[in-house]
């Protein structure tokens, strides 16, 4: 492995770690704003302590994500020091701006929520919490405002060697920038809900007193209603993605579903075995007209495939390999869609026994719901693998290539031994986080705020 | 006055915060193993930056974002060219992170001491690289025509680096036992003054040395001239009286002395350093300049309609975050609940 394919993995390590973490924080920080709303409507001090049980696992969460963000604010100067240069001048914008509008804003406020419990009126510290939410969400917006510069370029020139902004609102107008934003917000809130869903149906399986009962049944309300907003718009906003995906980034989309050459109308692939060298199927299972019902919403249409889409690269930007890894970006596809699908019926099915008055008492549907926890991390790892894998040879689409991208300074032994330092970092924080969620999850749900508690359980609950 | 110069105040501005507010976080940590003798002790004294830590963090954040946005060559070639060096801080700031979100949330004894180990390295650590960082770039790092550093990581690691390196930590940990002082009460506020007062002296001494080397090592203070100006002048008085009020027990002006010092001294260096931003020591014509290494006029343009418009929200809300948090720390009553 050379320098190059070290830094691939290490960036694609390194990312892929920061987004366990991020869409858990968009999604999280607004349930527990919600949380916190209705207690401060109702005064029911239950939604209080749902406020802190469901908080106390969103910071621990947020550490995480906080901890593994520093190193990708400056890992493009450090490995794509070549990328830095030619886009800079535009890449650059976005992620001061996210930095100066949204770190600061989620920082500074979660550390006043966290502290000043006792310092601050109920309203306020519940508009302190809402200022947090708003701080993530732009976060996201900003970091997709540069993501889709990459996925689809536009208000530059090619000027002194290099990639310059003529048009900054030209970034914000991006149209893959608004069907990638809904679709990772939502994929946010499906996250959370199905982590609150999950968790509370295993408390309800364990536990049996009514105080606990009543604390995990209105979790899972909110959980539920959320994971059915947000598995459903999720699929609804990804179905508009793949149909500018369609459009705008063609191979992308052949590779995803294994289509070989141009098909019309275009079937859809259900499973497909493929051979890359060759470009053909091994043996698949496809249904006819599907995809160009999905890319059109109409019977019939052209939908490109790999080998023409080859031809037609190489007559615009000459010899070279323009297929990304196609079994990856076919299989990550159907990892995300597939476990999209499962969370709906989830969701779906929860919805009916909650209407039933059934929720609690169906054990075989409670038992489901924490491995369920997982459906949502696959699928929000599954996206971005495709979303990226499938842009390559691009770093940038269309403009630069990744391996033009690389830092040129930067040795193999240097980049290795920053991946062995990462993973292994990476790692150990990994073990230490789900211990902690793992604890948390289960701690009582008695009142844990001060006034009137003694100090030996502050030091316990206290951050 | 052009928008180059303009960006490379910004950013001046930026680390100026940083290494104001985060300097006294680095310096509590760094401290806070030897101030707290017990858990109670340790605890509350990581409470007194609990609420503040992230934010100042996000200083050195939005200075690298800068730095992207304004001088995409700078950016390239320190991140690139400082690579394990960077990687070293990375390390601290990822565990130093976690540590303090971690630390409290379970009893057991090697839990808390691992993250406890975690605050302190994690602290120590970007502390004193940063010290290599800056003194690297005021000597210049070999940097060839095409804006590349073709040093090595040893070639960082030099004598001049490595003092600035013990001094920015004696000058953060100064800061830091300071700003536990005007935290803390009883008995961690007596030490607190105590190991400000003994770190003073040695703190002292390694700033001169840091300058009288300067003088050989660098062009920066020999720019400066016959008459240093304020900045200089006045980060050399702030330091000698912040001894003075150590010893008055006033924390509230020894704390603004350090402030000052560290303020005026990155004040000093930046100016020294302009129109630059990395020096070659190989050609000076091959060093990034505000104007070779910046972004075009259009984007200098929107981003300095971005920052004039949200910087001054920032201060305010960051202000507010001190405010609600001006009170003392006591071991017996510390930390957020939740
Ligand atoms: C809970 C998470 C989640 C779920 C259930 C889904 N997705 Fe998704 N998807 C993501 C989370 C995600 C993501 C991680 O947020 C991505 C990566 C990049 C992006 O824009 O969003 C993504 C990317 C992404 C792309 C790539 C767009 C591009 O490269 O331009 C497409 C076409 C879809 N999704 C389509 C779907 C469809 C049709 C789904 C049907 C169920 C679906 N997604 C479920
Ligand atoms: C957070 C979710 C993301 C994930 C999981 C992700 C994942 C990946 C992966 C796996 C690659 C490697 C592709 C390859 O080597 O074939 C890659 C490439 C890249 N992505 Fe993303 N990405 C994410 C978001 C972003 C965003 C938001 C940006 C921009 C701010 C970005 C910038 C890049 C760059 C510069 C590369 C080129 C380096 C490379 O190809 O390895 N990515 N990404
Ligand atoms: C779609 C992709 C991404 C989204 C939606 C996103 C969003 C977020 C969010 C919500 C946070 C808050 C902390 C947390 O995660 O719990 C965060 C932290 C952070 N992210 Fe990401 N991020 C993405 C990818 C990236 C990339 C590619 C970079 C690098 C440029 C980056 C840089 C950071 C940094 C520096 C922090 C720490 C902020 C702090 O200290 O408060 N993120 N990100």
């Amino acid at each position: 492995m050379d320098a190059l394919d070290l830094a691939r993995w290490q960036f694609g390590i390194t990312t892929v770690y920061h987004f366990f973490f991020v869409p858990l924080t968009l999604g999280l920080s607004l349930l527990v704003a919600v949380m916190e709303t209705l207690y401060v409507r109702t005064d029911n001090p239950v939604y209080k302590r749902m406020t802190q049980f469901w908080g106390r696992l969103f910071l621990i969460n947020f550490a995480m994500g906080v901890a593994t963000g520093i190193v990708q604010e400056f890992q493009f100067g450090m490995n794509w020091s070549e990328y830095s240069r030619f886009v800079g001048d535009i890449f650059g914008a976005p992620l001061a701006i996210e930095a100066l509008l949204a770190f600061f804003l989620e920082s500074t406020f979660l550390g006043i929520w966290i502290f000043g419990w006792e310092k601050l009126g109920k309203r306020l510290h519940c508009v302190v919490m809402w200022l947090v939410v708003l701080g993530s969400n732009i976060s996201a917006f900003w970091i997709l405002v540069a993501n889709s510069f990459m996925q689809e370029p536009g208000g530059f020139v090619i000027r002194n060697g290099r990639a310059e902004m003529t048009d900054f609102s030209a970034l914000l107008t991006n149209p893959n920038l608004w069907v990638q934003f809904p679709h990772v917000i939502m994929g946010g809130l499906a996250t959370a809900a199905f982590f609150i869903l999950g968790i509370s149906a295993f408390n309800l399986l364990r536990k049996k007193d009514d105080a606990s009962r009543d604390f995990y049944l209105k979790s899972a309300q909110i959980g539920l209603i959320a994971g059915i907003i947000g598995s459903v718009l999720v699929a609804m906003t990804g179905h508009t993605q793949a149909q500018h995906m369609v459009a705008t980034q063609p191979m992308k989309m052949a590779a995803a579903e294994a289509l070989w050459n141009n098909e019309d109308p275009a079937s859809f692939s259900i499973f497909t075995i493929g051979n890359e060298k060759n470009r053909d199927d091994v043996f698949a299972i496809r249904i006819p007209d599907l995809l160009s019902v999905l890319s059109y919403n109409q019977f019939g249409g052209q939908v490109k495939g790999i080998n023409d889409l080859q031809a037609e690269y190489v007559a615009k930007y000459g010899p070279g390999d323009y297929v990304p890894p196609v079994w990856i970006t076919y299989w990550s596809f159907r990892g995300m869609v597939g476990a999209g699908v499962l969370m709906i019926v989830l969701a779906l099915y929860g919805l009916f026994l909650l209407w039933k008055g059934k929720l609690a008492d169906r054990r075989r549907y409670l038992i489901l719901l924490p491995f369920a926890i997982a459906l949502p991390y696959i699928a929000n790892t599954a996206g971005w693998i495709m979303t990226e894998i499938g842009r390559q040879p691009w770093v940038v689409q269309g403009l630069m290539k990744t391996e033009a991208g690389v830092s040129t300074t930067v040795g193999t032994g240097a980049v290795l031994i920053s991946l062995i330092v990462f993973t292994l970092l990476y790692g150990v924080l990994a073990v230490a986080d789900v211990v902690l969620m793992l604890k948390f999850s289960k701690v009582p749900t008695e009142p844990t705020l001060a006034g009137g508690e003694d100090d030996a359980k502050l030091l316990v609950s206290a951050y | 006055m052009d928008l180059n110069t303009l960006w490379f105040i910004l950013i001046a501005v930026l680390f100026t915060g940083f290494f104001f507010l985060e300097g006294f976080d680095y310096g509590v940590g760094v401290l806070m193993p030897f101030l707290g003798k017990n858990d109670a002790e340790r605890r509350a004294v990581i409470s007194t930056i609990g609420p503040f830590w992230d934010g100042n963090e996000v200083w050195l954040l939005t200075a690298g974002g800068a730095i992207f946005a304004a001088f995409p060559n700078w950016y390239a070639t320190m991140f690139s060219g400082f690579y394990l060096a960077l990687l070293l801080v990375l390390v601290g700031l990822i565990i130093r992170a976690v540590g303090f979100e971690f630390r409290n949330r379970d009893e057991r004894e090697g839990w808390r001491k691992t993250w406890d180990w975690a605050i302190f390295a994690g602290s120590l650590l970007p502390a004193f690289l940063w010290g290599v960082a800056i003194a690297n770039l005021m000597e210049g790092v070999p940097i060839d025509a095409k804006m590349n550093y073709v040093g090595g990581f040893w070639n960082l690691l030099n004598p001049y680096a490595l003092l600035g390196g013990v001094t920015f930590l004696a000058l953060f940990v100064l800061h830091g036992a300071i700003f536990l002082s005007l935290k803390t009460e009883n008995e961690l506020q007596e030490r607190a003054f105590k190991i400000a007062g003994r770190v003073w002296g040695p703190t002292v001494l390694l700033v001169l040395a840091f300058v009288v080397f300067g003088y050989m090592a660098t062009d920066i203070f020999g720019r400066l001239g016959v008459n240093p100006g304020v900045a200089p002048v006045g980060a050399a008085a702030a330091l000698l009286a912040s001894g003075w009020f150590i010893r008055a027990r006033r924390s509230g002006w020894a704390f603004t002395m350090t402030g000052l010092t560290i303020a005026l001294a990155t004040v000093t260096i930046f100016s020294g350093l302009f129109p630059r931003v990395m020096i070659s020591s190989l050609n000076p014509d091959y060093s990034l300049t505000v104007y070779n290494a910046s972004s075009s006029q259009y984007t200098l343009g929107v981003m300095s309609w971005v920052a004039i418009t949200f910087v001054p929200v920032v201060l305010g809300y960051q202000a507010w975050n001190y405010w609600v948090f001006r009170k003392r720390v006591s071991v017996h009553h510390s930390g957020g609940h939740i």
